[in-house]
């Protein structure tokens, strides 16, 4: 597991990008204060995931509004049709660590980043 | 109608398939026909003026279909040419008549052209042929006229800008952008054009084309003449009622006239997407909503209400997008023109304007540039205007 950043930087129903992890991806705090956190590059353009809409625990992507789930990755409708991938996370003493999935990213078309 | 055992939808492309899907979801097992002109199966048109044109997504990256099989029947490549609103029937072009219990009208809209005769090196976007003839003139150094300041030109313009062509905007109007977004705040998104070194000139009408076998300029009323190799004429769209024209359905504000589920005034005979002048409460009249993302979630609806089923979710504000020169523009609401604009974060100079729109205390549109988490906020919480009539 790697440390991403601290709870408190998650406010409740909000997203935050994670740039030190390549791809970036996203940590979330749901409603119920739960902490779940997925690729944050969104599969269909080059939107950041952190940014959409937090409901239950599905996140809106905030430019076309497909949406994906949280606690899988998968997507409900297009027009986003692949998944991202969801990160195992813990949060201990407040701090947030995540186990990155080892599966291949979906980047949407023309985006490209190094694997860290 | 509520117990359809055929359904017939016109128009194979964004609002046309959600109804597919939406009556499969909904768990409608009968028969879906879908009749659509283009030979495609369909695909998204919102790229075409931007990564499709750029050459950063295929033709593959725009399909619309997901892996699920719908159990469709479609009739691609044909083309619908009337309908018997009584019977329900609908008239290909080969002759076919195709009856249903149900028919879904989603023909969408077709490029608003000049008049006069067609002259190579003119081009208008709106299919997939468009974009692959414009695509393969989009040549770096070449010189192109973008006629109309459009959402749409704005992104052809942006996106040649990136291939190295030398491009021009020419808008009639002197505001650019007024009709959508109001004066100030149009101002504000067009003079994205001016930061990126793409001249905008406004309130000059076009007089006509030069060239004889090809293009060679755009004439303007003033006189001028602008040379150019390529020209795209984009100045708006016309819905794709053509083919209705003796079925009896009314036409209101360009479209086909329905109700806020897309119920028209012939029972059984409903519209979706661009071709549709929807009743919404907050206007006097009908009015088309030429919007992807309506397009695409306005159906479930309308299928709710053709099933027979109560349709009592409220409707989100009206929202579109467009990207130029790097910026995601997001827009949501309903404007009537009176409203108070303020703007909320960033600023015109820096490219990442928030601004809302309001009617005395009350939010009721917003528009983004590059604020995709606080426009995503703001736009949960607008409200519907409501129009006073004298
Ligand atoms: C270049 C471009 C860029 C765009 N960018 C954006 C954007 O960034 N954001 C945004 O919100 N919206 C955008 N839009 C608008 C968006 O694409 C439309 O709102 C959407 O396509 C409407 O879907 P529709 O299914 O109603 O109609 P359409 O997509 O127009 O589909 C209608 C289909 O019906 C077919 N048809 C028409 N007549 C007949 C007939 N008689 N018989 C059989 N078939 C027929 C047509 O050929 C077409 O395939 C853009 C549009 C274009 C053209
Ligand atoms: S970028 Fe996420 S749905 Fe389009």
């Amino acid at each position: 597991m790697q440390h991403v950043c601290a709870l408190a930087d998650v406010p409740v129903g909000e997203g935050l990008r994670i740039d030190s992890v390549s791809p970036p991806i996203a940590v979330f705090r749901t409603e119920d204060d739960e902490v779940l956190a997925i690729d944050d590059t969104c599969t269909h353009q080059d939107a950041s995931l952190a940014d959409g809409w937090l409901e239950d625990c599905w996140v809106e992507c905030p430019l076309h509004a497909s949406r994906f789930d949280l606690r899988t990755g998968a997507v409900d409708a297009p027009p986003a049709k692949l998944p991202v991938r969801a990160h195992a996370v813990e949060v201990r003493d407040g701090e947030v660590w995540v186990a990155l999935s080892d599966a291949v990213p979906h980047l949407p078309p023309g985006v490209t980043y190094e694997a860290s | 109608m509520t117990d359809p055992r055929r359904v017939v939808v016109v128009g194979a492309s964004l609002a046309g398939l959600a109804t597919a899907r939406a009556l499969r979801a909904a768990g409608y097992d009968g028969d879906v026909t879908v009749i659509g002109d283009e030979p495609h199966r369909p695909y998204d048109r919102p790229p075409l003026s931007k990564g499709f044109v750029a050459g950063t997504l295929s033709v593959d990256d725009l399909s619309l279909e997901t892996d699920d099989d719908l159990a469709l029947d479609w009739r691609l490549g044909e083309r619908a040419v009337a309908l018997d609103p009584g019977t329900r029937t609908v008239t290909l072009a080969s002759g076919t008549l195709v009856p249903g219990d149900a028919v879904v009208v989603a023909t969408g809209s077709h490029a608003r052209r000049l008049p006069g005769p067609p002259l190579a090196g003119v081009h208008t976007l709106r299919t997939l042929d468009d974009a692959l003839a414009l695509r393969s003139e989009l040549l770096p150094g070449a010189r192109l006229v973008l006629v109309g300041a459009g959402f749409v030109g704005a992104e052809i313009a942006s996106t040649a800008r990136g291939l190295g062509l030398d491009v021009t905007l020419v808008e009639a109007a002197p505001s650019p952008l007024a009709g959508p977004l109001g004066v100030e705040v149009g101002a504000m998104v067009a003079r994205l054009h001016d930061a990126h070194g793409v001249p905008l000139l406004t309130g000059v009408p076009v007089a006509g084309l030069a060239g004889r076998d090809r293009v060679s300029g755009v004439v303007l009323t003033d006189g001028r003449v602008l040379p150019a190799d390529v020209v795209v004429v984009g100045v708006g769209s016309v819905a794709a009622t053509d083919w209705l024209a003796g079925s009896g359905l009314t036409i209101e504000a360009g479209g086909v006239a329905c109700d806020a589920a897309g119920s028209t005034d012939a029972p059984g005979i409903w519209a979706v997407g661009d071709v549709a002048a929807w009743h919404d409460p907050s206007y006097a009249g009908r009015r088309r909503i030429e919007h992807w993302t309506d397009s695409l979630q306005r159906p479930a609806r309308t299928v709710a209400a053709l099933l027979g089923g109560p349709v009592d979710d409220p409707l989100p504000a009206p929202y579109f997008w467009s990207e130029q020169y790097g910026v995601q523009v997001q827009f949501a609401g309903r404007r009537l023109g009176d409203e108070t604009v303020t703007i909320e974060a960033g600023a015109p100079e820096t490219g990442d304007v928030l601004a809302v729109y309001r009617r005395g205390e009350t939010p009721v549109a917003v528009l983004g540039m590059n604020q995709p988490r606080l426009f995503g906020r703001i736009r949960r919480q607008l409200s519907t205007p409501v129009q006073e009539f004298a």
